[in-house]
Order: C-alpha cells, then structure tokens, then sequence
C-alpha cells in the first residue's frame, strides 16, 4: 500500500530564506544595480507575492494523499488549540468575574450600604445625646463614634477599590471632604450644649442639614454604584462560553471525520493518537459544560438568595434608621417643622417616621418571603415583632408630645426603660443578624460557584495541547507510511 | 316690674344679636382674609408690602402700629370658652415659641427635664395661668420666624409669644396684643471686624438675617432705597436668628442684623462677637393672636396691664439683666395706648 513518494512537495511552512524549486531553472538574471552586496543574485523578479504563492503550493499538495494529510493534521492541532485557548480564556475571564463578585464587588457593595448605616445612625446618636442634654450618656457618645469610625473606615477600604475618575471615587471624595466638616459642627454642638448654650441646638441643626442634603445623598449614589459594579460582575461571570463550546463541537466533529476518513482509507478502526486526541477535547468540552453549569447555578443561587435578601434587608435597616432619626428630630424641632397636604397641616418628622415605618414593614414582609430557611426567617420575624411594639409605644409618645406633656413624651422615646429607643436597638440588633446570616449563604454559594471554575483554564489550556498532541502524533502515524 | 323685665331681656337680646353681627363679621373678615393675602408668590409674610398696603386700607403707621390694639378685658368671649372647653390632657393653652432664643424662649440643655425657659416663657405661663388657672397648662410648639404668621392663621397655635414686632403689615394678617418689650434692629459682627454699624462700613459685606424678620425686610428696603451700599449682600436668610451666629462663626456671613435683645443673647453667647452702633429703628414687641379673636387679645391686654406692674422686672431681672443691662429703662414697653373706640 505504500506508494512512492511522487512529488514529495516541502510541507507548506518552507524553510525560510531558500528560493523556490519551480521546474525549469530561472533564465540569466539581467544586471540589477545592487552595488556593494556580495550577496547570491536575487529572486527572479517575475515572483508572485507569498500568498499566491503559499495558495498554489497548497493546492499542489492537496491533490496528494500526503499533502492531504499534513493539511488536515495541521487543521486538526489548530482547531483542538484553539478551542483549548478560547476555553481557557473565557473561564478564566468568567472565573476573574466569579472572584470579583465573591471578593471585591460585593464586599463593596456591603461596605457602601455599611457606610450609608453608619453616617445615619451617627446622626441619629448625635440628636439623641442633644435630646438627653449637655449631660449625653456614655452609651450614646460611644455608638457615635464608633459610627463615625466604621464610616471613615468604609470610606478607605472604597477609596482602594475604587476606579480612577469613576462616579465611585467623586462620591467618595464628597464623602471624605464632608466628614470631618460634619464632625467638627456636631463637637461644635455638644461645646455648646456642655456651657448651656442654644446655639449647640442650631448647630446640631446645620450638621444634620449637611448629613441629609449632602452626606446620605454622596452615600446612596456610592451604594447604587458598587451595586451596578456587582451587578456587572454577575452579567460576567453567569453567560455561557459559547465561542469554547462551539469551537469544542467543531474540534469534535473534525477529529470524528478525520477516523472516520482513515477508516474509510485503512479499514483500521482505531488511531490512537487521534482517539487519544478525541478523548481529551471530550474530556475538556464536558469539563467546560458541566463546570460552568455548576458555576452559573451556584452564582444565580447566591444572587436569588444572598444578594436580593441582602438588598432588601439592607434598605429595612436604613428604613427603621431613618424612622428613629425622624421620631427623635420631631422633639428637636418640636414642632418647628410642619407640611400640608390636601390642606391638612402635619408635624414634617412624624409624617416622614410614618413613611419610613411602611418601608421597614414592607421590607421586613418582603425579607421574610425571600429568606429560604429558619435561620434566615427567624430574626426577620423577631424585628418584626420589634417593629410592632415600637409602633405601639411611638404612638403613646406621640401622644402624650401632641397633648404637650414634652418630658413625658421624651421619657417614651429616650427614656430608659420601655422606650422606643430599646425597640429600634431590636430591630437594628435582629436586622443585622439577618443580614449576617445572608451574608454567609452568599458567600458559600458565589464560593462554591466559583470552585466549579477552579482549575478549568490551566487544565482545558493542558489537555487541549494534550489532545492536539495525539492529534498530530495520529496523523503523523499514518503520514510515516508513506516514506 | 313686666317693662324692667322686658328691658332686660331686650338687652339680653341685644347683646346676644351684637355678638352674633360681630361674631358674623369677624368670620366674613377671616374668611376673606386668605383670599386678599394668599401668599401667592411664596415669599415671607414681611415681604409682601404691596399686598399689605392694599388691605392696610386705614392710617396705619409703623411708628404708631404698638398703639392700635384693644382696649382690655376680662371677659371671656368665643375664643377664649374655646380653649376652655379643651378636655383632659388637652385642656391647655397652646403657644408659639421660639427655643433657640437666649434667655427669651430656649432649652437648657443643663437642666433636669426639658422645659423652655425664657422671658417670652414666663409671659406664657402668666396667661396661661390668668386663663385656665394653671401657669402650666401650656403646650409650647417651637415655630421658625417666618412661620409664625401661618401658625396662627392655619389654627396651630392659640397665640405666639416669640419677640414678634408689631408692624402694620402683620396687623393686617394677625391681631396683636399691647407691646410687652422695646427694642430695636443693630447689627452684630466680630470685635476684630471693621464693621462700625448700620451704616457704609456694611459694603461689600455679606448679612444674615431669619427669613421672614422684620430684619430682613428692613435690609431689603434700605438697599433699596440706597440707605445701605448696593454692594451688600442681604440675601442670606436662614429659618431662626440664632442659625445667622452659627453663619458668622464659620465664616459665611461677616454680620448679623437682628434686634438688638435677640443680639445681645447672641452676642453672650460667644464673647468674640458684640454689638456695632446704636439701634437704627425702635420696636415693639407684642403676643400675635388669630385675627377676629377680640376676646382673646382684650384678655391677654388684661394680664399685660397686671404683668407690667407685677413680673415684668422679676423676669426681666431674671433673664435679660445679664445681657441687656442692669437697667431695664431701653426696654420698657410705653404706656399701653389703644385703638380709640377699640
């Protein structure tokens, strides 16, 4: 079966620098003023450009069987690399994303929505210390500083993180500029307040105008953007790598026909450089479709579960902050602030407390429809129990506020015992279990979904050379029959 | 026997028939009232000086605005059985007050419980006191400057004690009682400050003023009118006078002009600032009521000509000597005059 080598055509890569055997020897190169090159005389000028000439050399060997086999050895390792290079790229691109969402986008997001907490509830401390008076208690001061602590100390962690010239770093340059103004008005405050001075209460005022108008706004724009970054993520690293398995398919099919081709030839069932070559591009097309599968199911389980109840169960938190820093700033202003709607006047704080309570109260439902085992659903229950009793005794305060019995009213909302301040203390403490619990569910699911995609770029990257490899070595096998 | 009888209860009639055209009237007046000073273009009550001049009708001059109350009384009338008739807890009189004004109405925030204090206070108390037997029976609500006038008008308050001036544009929207303070506008700057008064020195300066003052209208008109530099900057305006100290502390305002014994309580309050110049204008301070509630504002008239005899100068001594001086002569209200026939 062995036939003699006809014209045994150099494969298509030639050797660089030698000439071109065509037939007939070249006709005397006339004189071509090239001073000063003792070089052998040039191509002939009548060369074709290496395209044309690479194309007609190709055609040439295709029209034996030799040739034919080089061409289709030589596609076959290309096809086979190639969908190991695309696999490798896209996994390790949506393995990149998977870390990103599991190690920098939503710490961030968390972070920001930890920074937004901090800054209310600083302000929140910072008007029940002046509602108790100059003398404001140690419990009240050290959760202010710890507030603006946990604040400043968010804003590093997001400076670091963030993208030069982004929206992120504008916000968080406001933020770090308004902090220490807003701490030097509230220190300002409390001087004030200590020599018996009302001016303390207006700066009070100023400072909490600067938090609202300014500083919660810089925060929530922070929020909104680590959450569109997150978001990015997961859009990320959840698509299919469709190029890889497309490219996985197609080196498939080659190597099928490529047997079923030196089947037809030989009448020899196996080549085992092209089974071996089939087996590892199946091995890394089944890697690749099941990993991602696992990957892409975990990551949309932590976002269902994690991230949505972690969503909801932050704007809960700021929901029942800001309620508190309503129902005391209603005793600051004493009723200094007023609006009217559909002609009838309201106390400004007490209608914002009134909207914010219908938030915590949604948002707590819609916590406790999303938590999907007990330990999630049963601190949602508890704070909303919390959130109960605090409507209850609000409303007694603000009744006694409305019949003008101020101190009594001020003993109901900061008082020591039976106070509303211990039922927001609740749903804050409840709040924040939840928020911890599903903290942990997201990271085992975006944890475990991106150890699915753990070793698949270097090992689809190892067994797609492995399998050109044995393609090459199989082709080679039956090319060597022919010498 | 039959005619004296008849005659009286002719006079019962009579009286009860002039009660009702009077109480008729003082509701046609509060009904229309809304209609001809709807702030229509949102700017503060003080501002609106062409409104006001149209419903300003009569002679009033601001010189003479403290002398056009009523006549005092003793005698309840429609309002005053109102508040009365307040049941339980809410059985107390309701004023308008101001906590953050220095020894005039403001929180100590030293003291046990959270109770105001002031002079405007005690006044409070003493009505209450003479209305419903018990100086305790108040409910204070603290308004910003410029909502006073709409707290009386919108029901929110039963009166306002809270160094309000008595000026023909306010009698034109609310009732006033006699004046119970004098004092005047003066402007307040740092001692380091080459501010000399209410006068040339103020180019090219910012001033702050509460929204709704009778400060800021002032500085309004005499830019105007080319009495201040045009290079003043009168534009800043804040909800309560004692947010302008919080201004001038941090630098965004080089003067305060509010008057003078709401400055003097400024200007103890942080010792790098003082007075500059004498008052430029003199004003009195007296207790705004809903327009119409005659009773209401011959009673309060009623405990002003006892006050004024009997608590004034204890409460004077009490809260103003400190800043405004031993001698209370600059702010003796003068003798009460009253609208004559009223």
């Amino acid at each position: 079966m062995t036939h003699p080598p006809k014209s045994s055509a150099p494969p298509p890569v030639a050797v660089p620098g030698v000439p071109a055997q065509s037939g007939p020897p070249a006709p005397p190169v006339p004189y071509t003023p090239v001073p000063h090159t003792p070089r052998p005389p040039a191509a002939p000028p009548a060369r074709r450009t290496a395209f044309a000439e690479g194309a007609e050399r190709l055609r040439a060997a295709a029209t034996t069987e030799p040739g034919r086999l080089r061409i289709i050895g030589a596609v076959l390792a290309l096809v086979v690399v190639a969908f190991g290079a695309v696999t490798a790229w896209q996994t390790s691109e949506r393995a990149a994303a998977a870390d990103d969402v599991l190690h920098r986008s939503q710490p961030l997001s968390s972070g920001a929505a930890g920074i937004y907490r901090s800054l209310a509830d600083a302000n929140t401390a910072a008007s029940s210390g002046f509602l108790a008076g100059g003398q404001e208690t140690a419990g009240t001061r050290d959760r202010y500083e710890k507030d603006i602590r946990t604040a400043a100390g968010g804003l590093v962690t997001a400076a670091a993180n963030a993208e030069p010239g982004s929206a992120s770093e504008a916000a968080i340059t406001r933020l770090n500029r308004l902090l220490p103004e807003y701490k030097g008005l509230i220190e300002r405050a409390r001087t004030y307040n200590r020599q018996g001075y009302p001016v303390g209460g207006a700066y009070l005022r100023y400072a909490n105008e600067k938090m609202q108008r300014q500083m919660l706004p810089a925060a929530e724009d922070l929020y909104t953007r680590e959450n569109q970054r997150l978001d990015a993520d997961y859009a990320d690293a959840t698509p299919y790598p469709w190029a890889a398995i497309a490219l996985g398919v197609l080196a498939l099919g080659a190597l099928g026909w490529a047997q079923h081709r030196t089947y037809q030839r030989t009448h020899r069932v196996l080549n085992h450089g092209l089974v071996a070559g089939t087996a590892a591009t199946t091995v890394v097309l089944l890697w690749l479709v099941v990993g991602h599968t696992v990957a892409r199911s975990e990551l949309d389980g932590s976002y269902d579960r994690g991230i949505r109840s972690l969503g909801v169960l932050h704007d809960a938190r700021i929901a029942s902050l800001k309620a508190r820093g309503n129902e005391n700033l209603s005793l600051v202003a004493r009723g200094a602030e007023t609006v009217t709607v559909d002609g009838t006047v309201y106390d400004a704080y007490y209608r914002d407390f009134d909207k914010d309570m219908a938030a915590l109260g949604k948002g707590l439902a819609a916590a406790g429809r999303l938590a999907d085992d007990s330990a999630g659903t049963a601190p949602v229950k508890a704070a909303e129990g919390n959130m109960a009793v605090w409507k209850q005794r609000h409303a007694a305060a603000r009744t006694e506020d409305e019949n003008g019995n101020y101190q009594q009213a001020l003993d109901k909302v900061i008082g020591a015992k039976g106070a509303t301040g211990a039922c927001f203390d609740s749903v804050d403490a409840n709040l924040a279990r939840a928020i911890d619990h599903e903290q942990g569910e997201f990271q085992r699911a975006a944890g475990d979904g991106r150890d699915a995609l753990t070793g698949l770029p270097a090992g689809a990257a190892a067994l797609a050379l492995l399998g050109a490899a044995g393609a090459v070595a199989g082709i080679g096998r039956r090319l060597s029959e022919y010498r | 026997m039959y005619g004296r009888r008849a005659r009286a209860a002719l006079r019962g009639w009579g009286g009860v028939g002039a009660m009702a055209v009077l109480c008729a009237l003082a509701l046609a007046f509060v009904l229309l009232l809304p209609h001809t000073q709807a702030p229509a273009d949102g700017r503060p009550a003080g501002q609106r000086t062409a409104h006001a001049g149209q419903v300003r009708a009569d002679d009033c001059q601001d010189a003479g605005a403290q002398d056009r109350s009523l006549s005092p009384s003793g005698a309840d009338g429609p309002t005053i059985d109102a508040i009365k008739a307040r049941t339980g807890a809410k059985r107390k009189l309701i004023v308008g007050v101001d906590q953050n004004s220095y020894r005039w109405g403001y929180r100590n925030p030293n003291t046990e419980g959270a109770e105001l204090e002031g002079f405007d206070i005690d006044l409070a108390h003493r009505i209450a006191e003479d209305l419903l037997g018990d100086p305790d029976a108040v409910q204070f609500k603290a308004i910003p400057t410029s909502q006073r006038i709409t707290a009386i008008q919108d029901n929110r308050v039963d009166m306002v004690v809270r160094t309000m001036t008595i000026t023909c544009d306010r009698l034109s929207q609310v009732a006033f009682s006699a004046p119970y303070f004098k004092t005047g506008q003066q402007v307040l700057a740092p001692k380091s400050s080459g501010i000399t008064g209410y006068d040339g020195s103020l180019a090219h300066k910012r001033v702050c003023s509460a929204a709704g003052s009778t400060a800021h209208t002032k500085l309004d008109a005499d830019r105007t009118s080319g009495r201040l530099p045009a290079s003043t900057d009168v534009s800043i305006t804040v909800p309560n006078q004692l947010d302008c100290l919080v201004r001038l502390q941090l630098g965004e305002v080089d003067a305060v002009v509010t008057d003078g014994a709401l400055a003097a309580s400024q200007a103890a309050q942080d010792p790098t600032v003082e007075l500059k110049g004498k008052p430029f204008t003199t004003e009195y301070y007296g207790v705004a009521m809903k327009k119409g509630a005659s009773d209401l504002v011959r009673r309060v008239n009623h405990v002003l000509v006892d006050y004024r005899d009997h608590g004034w100068q204890a409460s004077y001594d009490r809260w103003l000597s400190a800043t405004l001086g031993k001698d209370p002569a600059a702010s003796e209200p003068p003798a009460p005059r009253y609208l004559h026939g009223g």
